[in-house]
Formats: structure tokens, sequence, C-alpha cells
């Protein structure tokens, strides 16, 4: 089979530090190529180098692509010869339709005036292409992040893509939308279209993959071929990390005392639409020193149930009670509800998270700034030392806690935002998509800090997209689907299988 | 973010362990001294160009009471900015409040002190009126302020209808206009009172300053290089001290630079050290994450503009108390030089940066350029494009350094 694509030897200095250091990748005409590594283990670097980000003579080494030696000068190079890349980031203009964003920057125009009918046309037919059944005047807006990706592989497609790059495509995509993808990538590669993908998510890559190069430290460290051999994940972990996972998850015994929180006949009103109900009458605890998993697909409304009890932050017309130590308790408020110890990780670190400008130590005592003040005055002496404990105890990994928190790396930054729910002394956390986004290793040490907290007595609520997460963490889970509650496992008798079942029955009766 | 990451990794081994301490310093805190370096430069050529009048003590008066109100207003809407709002009423504001006040004093025979405390409850009043929409409304700060420029704008003339009013009380020109009295009986061209004002303000700040270093050494969480410290310092003391000499050997310290020096201190500790202050930054650096860490983020911003709003009012008073009359003209185009003092002073745009002192040292460039220009015989239509390109300038430096 022949080559497509061959970067030999790449090198890429950034000023101090060198981000990739003889990296090799060949990709074969007509295969998945994935590519994997932790967090700045150079992914991004590299697929930049090869889509003319960085142009030629910022690099050292050859790209080889269709048996030529190239040098790009720019994306509009790199696109000129059919290498398309998909960023991580969406690059759609929510408020222009289907059509318009297909188009972009390459309009079916003549002499400046566009083609509407032309345009809808193809839109059509490159809609079709990916699977899409949506009127191609529906707004980017409207659709869920899920279409959006398909969109921005059909605006490949409209560029006659022949090598497509994707870049964690389904990072934020819920089960069903990903397998939608990978097939769609399936049906690609059957037209003879190359890919390179990158994603954390091992197991998607064991089902499309060809064939998987891993980096480690800006440099190749294997590349395996899967047609000939079938590729374990630990091996791939292995490689990863370079070294031995023993175990993904830690070892924990729980120790599961009395039940401490609960919450009776949860209902939750959409904040916008009020005659919509978003939460159904929901019903569920938590005992001491418990980790309860919540699963289901995405848009089943678990952050919406989460936010909703904390302190009212999502939802109208909330109606229900919850219960701590089996008395009342009012969290109207957000701040009421942290009174009473609550706390909620949100799953938009840097969205909903942390003040990015702000040092480490400032974002930690955020949520208690009344806890290192005197009569409002605060004392930076006392914050300090706050943030400094936390950073040694967390393992924050930072030059100091006066760093700001946009320079860390994302298992870092979600040690800070743990540490400022965990300064506001709270005995109930819920933890919403604690691992997102983050590489192998510091996914471990986030587990064990969660199964330490658990230890301490805490009371842990985990939502998670990840099945094997909740099943690896959770001494219980709930499934959650539409809104409602459908099925309750103990740890022991849970697995993938069963939990997709109650999420699938819980459809099928839904349109009876 | 990887770039980020890996940038981290030290590989300056051959630089010596303190040139890179200093060097690294610098690089983070560039713009404040920045800002700092630029304002001497500003001083010192002005200085040359006028020939020695910039740095004259009867000019140097006439620098402070010029700019106080742009100074004042500027302490209010660096809050206001951080926190992630504008307001463009604060010009229209001043000269509604000296026209409220004019009325009041003139027509209605009003003591100046009660004028002067119905003033400020007015201008809180004003600003609240205005946070009441932007705050729980949502509704863009830009359009509520731009709304309540033209209506106090219109306000302005209606209470004045079209006169000026005046002259006022004399006790309400000292306001703007008096200097701090003198205890020592015959100390001949220099005003002991305001030398000694100003050695001891050096020594207090000085004292300040070293106590909360040294606390910040006993906890290991001091940043800037000890020399750094002590020559920042300590040419910020004999500034002080050579600035209160020049102003002793005229007429001494004005009232109104008191005023200013005491709010600038108070709104620097603030924005440090205070809850509500640091709250202001955390709404304007990231709002919804406030919100989720129990933050009022609301109110946060409806008490910037009340606070504005109080602001304004005493820039209203202090401005007619210095032309000794009410008139409809009063505080046009105030905001806009109110505004560029913060930019040029390292606020961000879109909220949650911007220091204190940022803005105060903005609104001396500003003022010093004013006056530098005025004073060579530059028109008023090239002082206005030099200042805009500067504004410019000030605003490309923060965007090239954060890029870098």
């Amino acid at each position: 089979m022949s080559t497509i694509l061959e970067m030999r030897g790449i090198e890429k200095t950034f000023p101090g530090v060198k981000a990739l250091n003889n990296v090799n990748l060949a990709v074969r005409t007509g295969e998945i190529h994935a590519v994997v590594g932790e967090n700045g283990a150079g992914k991004s670097t590299l697929m930049k180098v090869l889509s003319g980000v960085y142009p030629h003579g910022t690099y050292s080494g050859d790209i080889v692509y269709q048996g030529q030696t190239r040098e790009f000068k720019d994306i509009v190079d790199s696109e000129s010869v059919g290498i398309i890349i998909i960023h991580q980031e969406l690059a759609l203009v929510p408020l222009l339709s289907i059509t318009e964003n297909l188009f972009l920057g390459n309009e079916q125009a003549t002499g400046g005036v566009i083609d509407w009918e032309q345009s809808y046309a193809k839109a059509k037919e490159l809609l079709a292409k990916v699977g899409l059944k949506d009127p191609p005047s529906t707004l980017i807006t409207n659709l869920g992040v899920g279409k959006q990706q398909l969109i921005e592989i059909a605006k490949a497609l409209s560029k006659e893509v022949e090598l497509l790059i994707l870049d964690e495509p389904t990072a934020s995509l819920n089960e069903s939308d990903s397998d939608a993808l990978l097939e769609l990538l399936l049906e690609l590669k059957a037209q003879g279209i190359s890919s390179i993908l990158i994603s954390h998510k091992l197991n998607e890559i064991s089902k499309v993959a060809d064939s998987i190069t891993v980096l480690r430290d800006g440099a190749t460290v294997d590349t395996f071929d899967c047609r000939k051999e079938a590729i374990s994940e630990d091996r791939i972990i292995q490689n990863m990390v370079g070294r031995e996972m023993a175990d993904r998850y830690p070892k924990r015994e729980p120790q599961i005392g009395e039940t401490i929180f609960e919450v009776k006949q949860w209902r939750v009103h959409h904040p916008i639409h009020p005659e919509r109900v978003v939460i159904k009458d929901i019903d569920f605890n938590v005992r001491k020193g418990e980790i309860v998993g919540i699963a289901g697909l995405m848009g089943a409304g678990r952050t919406e149930l989460a936010k909703s009890i904390f302190g009212r932050a999502y939802g109208a017309k909330i109606s229900g009670e919850v219960h701590l130590h089996g008395k009342k308790i009012d969290v109207s408020t957000i701040q009421k509800a942290i009174n009473h110890g609550i706390a909620y990780v949100t799953e938009d670190r840097k969205g909903d998270g942390l003040v990015l400008d702000e040092d480490i130590k400032k974002n930690i005592s955020l949520a208690n700034l009344d806890a290192v003040s005197d009569k409002s005055v605060i004392d930076e002496a006392r914050e300090f030392k706050v943030a400094d404990d936390f950073r040694s105890k967390m393992r924050i990994r930072c030059s100091s806690v006066l760093q700001r928190v946009v320079n860390l790396s994302g298992g870092n930054q979600q040690k800070v935002v743990l540490s400022k729910w965990l300064f506001s002394n709270p005995e109930v956390l819920i933890l919403d998509e604690p691992t997102r986004g983050i590489d192998v290793g510091a996914k471990f040490e986030i587990y064990t800090l969660i199964s330490q907290l658990a230890a301490e007595g805490k009371c842990i609520i985990m939502i998670s997209s990840e099945m094997p997460e909740l099943l690896g963490m959770c001494d219980r889970i709930y499934v959650m689907n539409e809104g409602q509650f459908v099925g309750q496992f103990a740890a022991a008798e849970a697995s993938q299988e069963k939990i997709m079942r109650a999420i699938v029955r819980n459809v099928k009766n839904g349109e009876q | 973010m990887e770039n980020n990451e890996m940038s981290k990794t030290p590989t300056l081994d051959a630089v010596p362990e303190a040139k890179r301490e200093y060097a690294g310093f610098l690089k983070n805190n560039m713009r404040e001294y920045g800002m700092l370096l630029s304002l001497v430069a500003i001083m010192a050529f002005f200085q040359v160009m006028t020939d020695g009048t910039l740095m004259q003590p009867l000019n140097l008066t006439n620098l402070v009471l010029q700019n106080s109100y742009v100074v004042i207003m500027a302490l209010g809407m660096l809050m206001v900015i951080v926190a992630g709002h504008i307001d463009l009423s604060v010009g229209s504001v001043v000269g509604f409040i000296g026209a409220l006040a004019a009325v009041l004093m003139v027509n209605y025979e009003v003591n100046f002190i009660l004028t002067t405390i119905i003033c400020l409850i007015a201008g809180a009043a004003i600003g609240a009126a205005q946070g009441y929409w932007v705050a729980f409304f949502r509704i863009p700060s830009f359009i509520v302020t731009l709304a309540g420029m033209l209506v106090f704008k219109g306000l302005t003339l209606a209470l004045l209808e079209g006169q000026s009013v005046g002259p006022f009380p004399r006790g309400f020109q000292l306001l703007s206009s008096g200097f701090i009295p003198e205890f020592f009986a015959d100390t001949g061209s220099v005003r002991l009172t305001s030398l000694l004002v100003g050695v001891a303000a050096a020594a207090i700040l000085l004292a300040v300053k070293v106590h909360g270093r040294s606390k910040q050494v006993k906890h290991g969480m001091e940043e800037e290089p000890a020399l750094f410290f002590l020559l920042k310092n300590g040419l910020f003391a004999v500034a002080i001290i050579a600035f209160s000499y020049m102003m002793a050997s005229y007429k001494g310290m004005p009232n109104v630079l008191i005023i200013m020096f005491a709010l600038m201190v108070v709104y620097t500790f603030v924005t440090n050290r205070t809850t509500i202050g640091r709250r202001v930054y955390a709404v304007g650096g990231n709002e919804k994450a406030a919100k989720l860490s129990g933050i009022k983020t609301e109110r946060v911003s409806f008490y910037t503009f009340v606070n504005m709003g109080m602001l304004a009012a005493l820039a209203g008073l202090i401005f007619a108390a210095r032309l000794n009359t009410a008139t409809p003209k009063a505080g046009t185009g105030f905001e806009l030089d109110v505004i560029a003092a913060c930019f040029i002073g390292g606020a961000s745009a879109t909220g949650g940066v911007g220091k204190v002192m940022g803005a105060v040292i903005g609104a001396f460039i500003m003022g010093v350029m004013n006056n530098g220009m005025s004073i060579m015989g530059i028109g008023i239509d090239y002082q206005q494009v030099i200042k805009g390109l500067v504004l410019l300038a000030a605003v490309f430096f923060d965007v090239y350094n954060k890029n870098k």
C-alpha cells in the first residue's frame, strides 16, 4: 500500500524549549491513522507543522506528501493540496446558516455575488454525504455539538479533502454522536480518504484505527499496525506515559456510613421554556463516604440536576426537598448551598470554574473569602498559606501559587478547582465530568484524590460520560435519561452493557 | 496550551540566578514599570521642550488642580471597567451635579456643606439608577450609560435654563482653590506644613510598604526582588517629598490634592486587600465562575456603578468650585479622558484586569501631555490627534505583550 504522507525527523523549537524532537509519522493512503499521547506530548504542534500553521522554515525535517517534498507557507497552501484540519474548537459561525458556514471563505459566487441556488444544492449534497438531514438553512446555533462536528467534516469535503486531520473530534460528544462520527470516518475511508485522528479515547481508536502512532515528550515512541496484531489499550497507555500502569483506578475500600444527603421529588423546569420539565421528580441519596455515579447520555439532564440543586444555578419553578442529616435544608441560593456544605465542581473548567487571569491563590480562596479575611479585609499571608498548603497536598505543579492559572495544564487547573471547593469545607461534593480533557497520568491523580475524600467521609456525587470511569470509581451508579433516573446499580453488579440497556429501554418506553 | 506547558522548562541555565530572577520579574511586570517610566519620560520630555516651565511650582499646582477630577473619576471608572462594564455618562453627571449644586446654593441659598452632601447622595442615586438596569436586567452598560449621558446632559440644560449660574459661597470655592492652612508663622518662601505633610506621607508609605514586605518575606511569598523593591519605593518617597517641596514653595498643598491622595490610598486598599475588591476582579474575570463560587455578581456590578456615580458627583463639585460657576457645557467629553486614563493605565476592555495606580498614572500621563502641549503652544486640534495616538499605542503595547 502506498504512503500518502511521510513526516521525517521533524523538529520544532519554541524559545527555550524543544516541542518536537525527531518525530516520524507515516500515513498510508486510505487508512485511519491515530496519533495518541498525553497532553503536551506534541500532537497539536505536529499537526500545526503539517498544516502550515507553522510555515516551512520554522521547523526542520521533511514533509513528503503524495510523493513530493512540500514546503507549506500557510493553511491555504496545505488546503490546496487536500490536507484539511478540523480543530478541537469548532470554527463555525453560530448565527449563520449551515450553507453559509459550509462555503465560508469559499462562497459559490460569480463576481462577488453569491449564487444561493447553487450553494443550497451543493450544501444539500454535502449534508447527505455526512448523513445529515437538517435543512441547509438551519442556523448552526440550533444544532447540537455532534451535528456541528459533522458540518465541519462536510465543510472539509467541500474542499476536496484527501487527508483529513481531526483533533479530538469526540471530546465533547456523547456516545451515540461519537459513534456516528466514527462511522462516517470509516465511510470516508471506504471512499479513499485518509485521515489522522487525534484522540484521548482509546476505545474509539481501537474501533477505527488502522495504525497508531504514540508520541511522548515531543518524540515518536512507537507506531503500531493494528491490522497485523490486536493492540491492547494497556499497551498504548504504557507507551504514552512511559511507565507501567498497574491499575487505571486507585484501589479503595469503601467505608460507607449512614445516609447523609437526600434529594426528594426534585422537579425542575426549563429556564427559558418554563412549560418544559427538565428534571422529573427525581429521588436519590448519598451515604457517608460513598461515591455515587450518575451515568447517562449527553443531554440526559445530569448537569441540570446538579446545578439546580446547587443554589438553583439552573432552572425555573424548582420544587422538591433537599435533606442533610435528615433535616430539610434551604438551598435556594448558591451562597446558602455552600454554607450547608455543598460544592459543585463544574464540567466547564475554563468557562465556569476558574478566573483564568488570576493566580492560583486567588482562585482557591474565591468561594470562601471570609475564611481568609477579617471584617472584609483579606489577610494575604493567611490566604497564601492556605493556597500553598493545597499546592503541596493536591500536588499542583506550578512555580508558586502566585502563578496565573491560565498557564497551567488541564490536570493542574482541575486540581485548583478542586482545592477551591475543598477549602469551602464541603460535606457533599458534586463532581461534574471531573477528568474531562485531562491526560491519563493526571486522571489517576484526580481519582486518587476523589477516593481520599470519600475515605475522609465526604459524600461524592460523580457525573461522567465515561462509563469505565464510573464503573472503576463508584460504589453505586444511578442511570439517568431524559430527566429521570431509569436505573440504579451497585458497583458489583454494574456493567457498561447494563447501563446502556437501562437507557435504551427507557428510550423505547418513551416512544410507545 | 501545549506551548505554555513546555515553555516553563527552564533553559537559561547559563544566566546567573539573580539576573534571571530580575529578568523574569521584569517580564511579568513590564506593564507596571513601563507605565511609571513612560510618565517620567513624558515629564522629562516636556520639561525640556517647555524650557523648564512644566516643573515650576505654579504649573505643578495647576496640573494637580486641572487633573484632580479626572483622577478621582478614574478611580471609580477603573472599578467599573474591571467589573466588565463601562460608564459613558460620567461627563454629563459632572455637569448635572455642578448645576444641581449651583441651583441649590445660588437660587435656594442652601448651606454649602448640606449642598455637598445632597449632591453626593444624588450622584450615588444616579449611579444606582444606571447600575440597576445593567446589573439586574443585563442591559449592556454601553447602552444604559449612553442613555444616561443624554438624559443628564438634557437635565443640566433644563436645570440651568441654558444660563451659567454662579458665583458660589467662599467656603465652597475652597474645595477646589483652597490650600491647607499654614500652622507655622513666617517660614519664608516655603510653607512648612505642606512640606511636612508630604514628608509624613512619604514616611507612612515607606513604613507600610516595608511592613508588608517583611510579612511577605516571613511567609516566603515575596515576588519582587529586594533591589527593585528598595529602588521603586525609595524613588517614590523621594518623588513625593520633592513634589511637596515644589508645592510648598508656591502656595502649599491644594485641598483637592489631599482629597485625591486620600481617595487613591483608600481605593488601592479596597481593590487589593478587601473582599469586595477581590469580588469585583472575579466578576470581571469570569462572571460565571464568580457566580458559581457564591458571589452575588449582580450586586457587585451594581455597587461599582453606585460608587462611580458618587465619585462623578464629587468631581462635579470640584469642577464647579474651580470655575466658580456652573455652565451647561461643564463636563462635556470628560468621560473620554477618564476612560482613556484607565486603558492607558493597563485596564483590560474585557474586564478583570486593571490597577488603581495604573489608572492614576494614566490620568497623569494625559494631564501632563495636555499641559505640556498647551505650554508649547500646540493647538487643541493636534493635541487631540496626539492623545488619540498615545492611547492606541498604550493599548497596542498591552496586546502585543500579551500575545508574545
